[in-house]
């Protein structure tokens, strides 16, 4: 419909067409994504009673939710006392303020970054680039996408739309090295690059899974190693995380890691389970333990009854592996930082207002696969459909809208308006777009009749 | 029993045989159809584009129409998923709203109806041809209806199921995504019926017309024989 007015093409829409044309990239999408289905439904099929698992697993996290400000009273006493610094950002710039503030203050000028994705939605790199500070990504799939210069597709495999033949061609652009497309030697390369970074590295930024308020832990899940040496080797560590991830003690991780790590990779328990803490003996940990917690729309989230539910979310990933739409094009299609069902969603919650990626909810087929996959159980149809219901639409929408409620309110008009689409069928014959839905046989009621 | 029938605008106006097929079937296993000519749209399109209070005005008039119906029986997954579970998120009129409570759980999507309402899944028909069976979203993952189709085409006569591992996934249609973004709705329906068709049975068969019409496109566009049938229409042969 909207296509008519063509003058007017969304971003989302160039992204798609951009995406269909790039057959590698919709191949290495599609494979990336079976594969990681395929994993995930091998190990979470072997949880005893996975119902109950995914009960508990989202019991957990709503009580979260429902004692957050009791958990952050808790966690602020926890970590503090074990000598860490804790921050409040209410928004993205805020946040982003903070960090270059700690950094400056630390006169730290280079250092390593681990996955974060939060750090993505509040545009830190970029700040860190204009503060003169060098931040190099450490999880091999984000330096990859740094390199390129592109944002993350994946919220927890970030260059899942590259062939190991376009990583290839990228390192021995950037890098000034000779072509391979191996992937054990291309990882060897990241990993030489990046083990001098850490040597010289003056700070360590991390995202963080969950934080846990009774121990004053930050809990930091990952493949690499990355996370681990980013947070200990120096001498100042950030960790940034969304306001909504604090869980009450150590007791509660377990019904959480074993679908999370299940649900994103396929992996019964991810290679390395960090619990980070700030500590007393300053040879094995960093001087300055900061924690900067990060709202950017979350408290807001939290009041709105319907929406609150995504906060619930652990970011494993699974609803972008199984959706047809993501399988098809891919994250940067999205426009946005979080892509996927979940994105679609939570890029309409989050920021200085709700509802700024209006077009994103409808990117959808509503099939339900995503709920199915979750974890959590979150109903991203149900939360898909609600934001669709409260996007502003254009006018030749609502004018369809309406029309299509006065035709379907009485049979005559009803009637008359089947009669008319077959005839305007007949005339133009095959030319119109949906053509297999123009039948020209009676409609089955005015057969009957 | 009797039954009033609920033909879903897309199937009437697109797919009658379906609706033609419906009928036959329930009548051969002798219960008295009904069908009343004031019915028009669930309200299902509008509310997938987000049109509420519009999505509701034709609630109200599905329940006022089918209130006092014994049974509702209707070929698709997501109009009666629409029906059965969605119409609760519309502001119902109170009065209205009680009807629909008492009235959701006497709707019912066919094949559900034969076998766990009426416990039938030999229906008498012959189908002489190989047949895949493709499970649309709706009917899967809103009604969780999944082994009754299956059920169904099992005890057809002469009725080769071709099954595979080519999974659950959409076809792309999704109504208004399809008209919003045609090429992508379009290279998912490729992909679909890709899968579907590297089974080799002759045809693919669901629940409903929305996605075998999407999926006969597909199949046209990637050049293979294949072609969608309802499963009413092999059920009532």
């Amino acid at each position: 419909m909207s296509d008519l007015l063509i003058l007017n093409m969304s971003k989302i829409k160039q992204n798609i067409k951009r995406s269909l044309k790039d057959e590698q990239l919709c191949s290495a999408v599609l494979n990336s994504c079976l594969r990681s289905s395929a994993k995930r439904d091998n190990t979470v099929d072997e949880i005893d009673d996975l119902p109950a698992a995914r009960q508990t697993a989202r019991t957990g996290r709503q009580r979260s939710l429902d004692e957050l400000d009791i958990l952050h009273k808790q966690f602020e006493t926890s970590f503090k006392s074990a000598g860490g610094n804790l921050h409040y950002a209410d928004t993205a710039e805020e946040a982003c303020r903070i960090i270059v503030r700690i950094l400056k203050r630390a006169n730290a000028h280079q250092g390593v970054k681990a996955k974060s994705m939060v750090s993505e939605e509040i545009g830190l790199g970029k700040e860190l680039v204009q503060a003169g500070i060098d931040a190099i990504e450490s999880d091999l799939g984000e330096y990859i996408v740094q390199l390129a210069g592109e944002p993350p597709s994946h919220i927890t495999a970030p260059a899942l739309h590259r062939s190991k033949e376009s990583i290839g061609r990228l390192f021995a652009e950037k890098l000034h090295i000779p072509y391979t497309d191996d992937p054990v030697e291309l990882t060897e390369i990241a990993r030489n690059v990046l083990r001098e970074r850490y040597l010289n590295a003056e700070f360590g930024i991390s995202g963080a899974n969950f934080v846990i308020a009774e121990s004053g832990h930050i809990m930091v899940v990952e493949n690499e190693g990355n996370g681990r040496l980013g947070a200990s080797m120096p001498k100042v560590f950030i960790a940034i995380t969304g306001i909504e991830k604090v869980i009450p003690s150590l007791r509660d991780i377990p019904p959480i890691l074993r679908l999370l790590a299940r649900s994103a990779t396929g992996q019964r328990a991810t290679s390395y389970v960090n619990l980070l803490r700030p500590a007393n003996n300053k040879e094995d940990a960093p001087d300055e333990f900061h924690l900067v917690f990060v709202d950017n729309g979350r408290r807001r989230t939290l009041v709105d009854p319907l929406m609150r539910e995504m906060l619930l979310c652990i970011r494993c990933g699974a609803c972008l592996n199984i959706c047809p739409v993501y399988r098809s094009v891919g994250g940067h299609a999205y426009d946005s930082v979080y892509p996927g069902p979940m994105g679609a969603v939570l890029s309409n919650l989050l920021g200085k207002e709700p509802m700024m990626q209006p077009e994103l909810p409808a990117l959808s087929t509503l099939c339900g696969a995503c709920k199915d996959e979750c974890p959590v159980e979150i109903d991203l149809p149900g939360l898909l459909l609600e934001l669709r219901a409260r996007a502003k639409k254009p006018a030749f929408e609502r004018i369809a809208a309406a029309s299509w409620r006065w035709t379907m309110s009485t049979p005559t008009r009803y009637d008359l308006a089947g009669r008319m689409a077959k005839l305007s069928g007949s005339i133009l014959g095959g030319v119109l777009p949906g053509k297999g839905f123009l039948n020209k046989e009676t409609s089955f009621r005015r057969e009957i009749e | 029993m009797k039954i009033s029938l609920f033909i879903p605008c897309l199937t009437d106006q697109s797919a009658p045989e379906t609706g033609r097929a419906t009928v036959r079937l329930l009548e051969r296993l002798g219960h008295t159809v009904y069908y009343d000519y004031r019915q028009t749209c669930c309200g299902q399109a509008l509310f997938n584009a987000g049109f509420r209070d519009e999505a509701r005005q034709l609630a109200e008039r599905f329940i006022c129409i089918f209130r006092d119906a014994e049974v509702v029986v209707a070929p698709s997954g997501s109009c009666v998923s629409m029906v059965k579970h969605h119409y609760r998120e519309l502001d119902l009129a109170p009065d209205i709203a009680d009807d629909w409570e008492s009235l959701k759980d006497r709707v019912w999507e066919l094949y559900s109806f034969l076998v766990d309402k009426l416990s039938i899944t030999d229906v008498g028909a012959r189908f002489p041809n190989s047949v895949t069976y493709h499970a649309s979203c709706h009917l899967l993952r809103d009604l969780r209806v999944k082994d009754q189709p299956l059920q169904l085409l099992k005890e057809v006569e002469d009725l080769e199921l071709v099954e595979g591992n080519w999974g659950d996934e959409c076809c792309g249609f999704g109504g208004v995504f399809s008209a919003r973004y045609p090429e992508l709705s379009r290279a998912i329906a490729d992909r679909r019926a890709t899968a579907l068709a590297s089974g080799g049975a002759k045809y693919i068969t669901g629940a409903d017309d929305s996605c075998l019409i999407n999926l006969n496109e597909a199949f046209k566009r990637i050049k293979v024989s294949q072609r969608t049938i309802h499963i009413a229409r092999i059920l009532a042969s």
